[in-house]
């Protein structure tokens, strides 16, 4: 396990490198000169020349990929312009707050979309597995944001049965904070439940055709053991690899509910930092999100080589 | 003579002359749908009301009644007024266009970039292959809206820009897709023959591996379009995308969540709009998949 962990290392790190210069380039892509953006409106030259220095704009280019590089790698990913903390810091401070809302979020789904996925496998073809298909296929239509907006209006504006935004830090209020989370997390949810559901409907229908839940048939257990210990067990392998590749579809998720919740999380932050041409920011949420994807690939395999040990390779 | 006779034979096994039974079998799999063709008609709805917009006889989208302001759904405005007056069934027709236009030429573009890159990848392998698929996976480490998103921040806010960057965010998709496709239909026996005539290289790709691997871009054309249409209207809520007062649904949904108490119906119709063409979409193309994939009986 250790070589193949090595070795997935030593294979990411030129895609590492590469999503660096990507994330360099950006800001080459901005129209007009980025320093005059960061001078603001006065553009007093000096502040200007200082600044040049500063971001080394005056060196060539390569030069300057790898003095912005070099920092990056000591975890310095330059300071916010809106707030004048180092970016590093500021991601540290939004990320627990889009964790509790990605965990929370997953719960839900795997709750939904696991079940509905078994249950639509065993009865293939029947009204069961068509309603189901349908719902999944409407969860994956539905603009998160827009589901986000319909909630608010009919559990918090009309029922007032939810906060419709906010956030109470779990340390503080555990309930309050569950409470206050449960309807982005269940927006967030449902496009994911219907992935999950798709991916556990695939892997039971492939599982119940093997020939070891056949045999398990034959010998006369009961339905519910052949599919809870040998068809669900198997089946879930390669819902776990998907799970755990989800996690690029929770942080994009997680923009526009935060947004819409008013969550002051890693969605939020990436959405402030847009619209405040704090271009160091979205530079660093980019590198980050890349490299946290980049692992939970490895991760994901590491993890598919446990649970199949079939697995010599992947 | 020989030259003759494999070259006809490569031609009998290639896609050229098995495509016409192909797809007459694949539009009857398709035909016999209800999904598949509920899809279609969803999505054919749609593109007739974005082009018949001009014609329709509805108030102008722009055109505001300040007698009736966010006023509900009556014979006059049938899905209700916005903030300022404006019909807002005008502005979903004329949204319309908007959404369905980002959908179709942002995936055209991640087409025309990424499916040559990825023929070119699997086509020529080697240092070439390694250096598309790491920028390849590169690309894809960064998620797709974030990846949008930055990308029209630095790009600047416009449907245009909008459009770029949700195609250069979709276009990793459409190498890998194209890259494993071409390696697949490499090993096949009529490239094989294809190669033993003297085929050259461009009439290899143009003849045998771009019919060949055309169905299953297809299909995942169809389906990114449903993601590239929700991926423009996330980035118009965002005010990243079409800029007001030009119609958008996504944009509309951006405004309707000031004035969910007093105005629902501001919100109600644009998602459900994005909802349908979206849904059509996905139908659509998972229709398109079993129609087309062989394994399917």
């Amino acid at each position: 396990m250790l070589t193949f962990l090595a070795r997935r290392i030593l294979i990411a790190i030129p895609t590492i490198i590469l999503i660096s210069i990507f994330v360099f380039g950006l800001q080459n892509l901005l129209p007009g000169d980025p320093i005059l953006v960061m001078a603001g409106e006065e553009r007093d030259p000096q502040v200007i020349e200082a600044l040049r220095e500063k971001y080394r704009l005056n060196d060539p280019i390569p030069i300057q990929y790898f003095a912005w590089a070099g920092n990056a790698l000591q975890g310095d990913l330059g300071i916010s312009l809106r707030t004048q903390q180092p970016v590093l810091e500021l991601i540290g401070e939004k990320l627990p707050v889009t964790i509790q809302l990605a965990v929370m979020a997953l719960i839900i789904a795997m709750v939904i979309g696991i079940p509905a996925g078994v249950i639509s496998a065993y009865k293939k073809g029947t009204w069961i597995d068509w309603v189901a298909n349908v719902i999944a296929l409407s969860g994956l239509s539905v603009p998160n944001f827009w589901l986000g907006i319909m909630l608010i209006l009919l559990v918090s504006v009309q029922l007032g049965w939810l906060p419709a935004s906010g956030y109470q830090p779990l340390a503080e209020d555990p309930l309050q904070s569950i409470r206050t989370m449960l309807m982005p997390a269940f927006v967030l949810g449902t496009a994911l439940a219907a992935t999950l559901m798709r991916h556990t409907r695939s892997a039971m229908l492939t599982v119940l055709q093997s020939d070891y839940v056949r045999t398990a048939r034959a010998k006369g257990l009961k339905e519910q053991t052949v599919l809870t210990t040998h068809a669900l067990r198997n089946a879930l392998v390669p819902v776990v690899t998907v799970t755990t590749l989800l996690f690029g579809e929770l942080l994009a998720g997680a923009v526009l509910t935060e947004q819409i919740f008013t969550i002051p999380g890693f969605g939020k932050l990436v959405v402030d930092a847009v619209f405040n041409r704090d271009y160091a920011v979205v530079q660093g949420i980019i590198l980050c999100t890349g490299v946290a994807f980049i692992a939970m690939n490895i991760l994901a395999d590491a993890t598919y080589r446990v649970l199949n040990p079939r697995m010599t390779s992947t | 003579m020989s030259a003759a006779i494999d070259s006809s034979s490569a031609d009998a096994a290639g896609s050229d002359a098995l495509e016409p039974k192909q797809r007459s079998r694949a539009w009857a799999k398709f035909r016999r749908n209800p999904s598949a063709l509920l899809g279609g008609a969803l999505v054919i709805f749609f593109i007739l009301v974005a082009l018949l917009a001009p014609f329709l006889p509805i108030p102008g989208p722009a055109e505001t009644d300040w007698s009736a302001v966010r006023k509900g759904p009556t014979a006059a405005h049938p899905f209700g007024t916005d903030e300022i007056g404006r019909d807002v069934l005008s502005r979903m027709v004329w949204g319309a266009q908007a959404s369905l236009l980002a959908g179709v030429v942002s995936v055209l573009i991640a087409v025309l970039i990424g499916v040559p890159l990825g023929i070119l990848a699997g086509y020529l392998k080697g240092w070439t292959d390694a250096v598309i698929s790491r920028v390849t996976e590169a690309l894809l480490a960064a998620p797709f809206l974030i990846m949008a998103i930055a990308l029209a921040a630095f790009l600047g806010p416009s449907l245009t820009n909008a459009m770029i960057a949700i195609g250069i965010s979709a276009m990793p998709i459409f190498i890998r897709l194209a890259r494993g496709q071409t390696l697949l239909v490499l090993t096949e026996d009529y490239v094989e023959s294809a190669w033993a005539i003297g085929v050259g290289h461009m009439g290899l790709i143009w003849r045998y591996i771009l019919p060949n691997i055309f169905p299953p871009i297809l299909v995942q054309a169809t389906l990114t379009i449903a993601t590239a249409i929700i991926a423009e209207a996330s980035l118009s809520f965002l005010g990243l995308g079409q800029q007001p007062p030009a119609p958008s649904w996504g944009s509309m949904l951006n405004t309707a969540k000031n004035f969910l108490e007093q105005a629902p119906w501001m919100a109600l119709y644009p998602g459900m709009a994005i909802f349908l063409v979206v849904l059509g979409f996905n139908l659509l193309g998972d229709g398109l998949r079993d129609a087309l994939d062989p394994r399917e009986s």
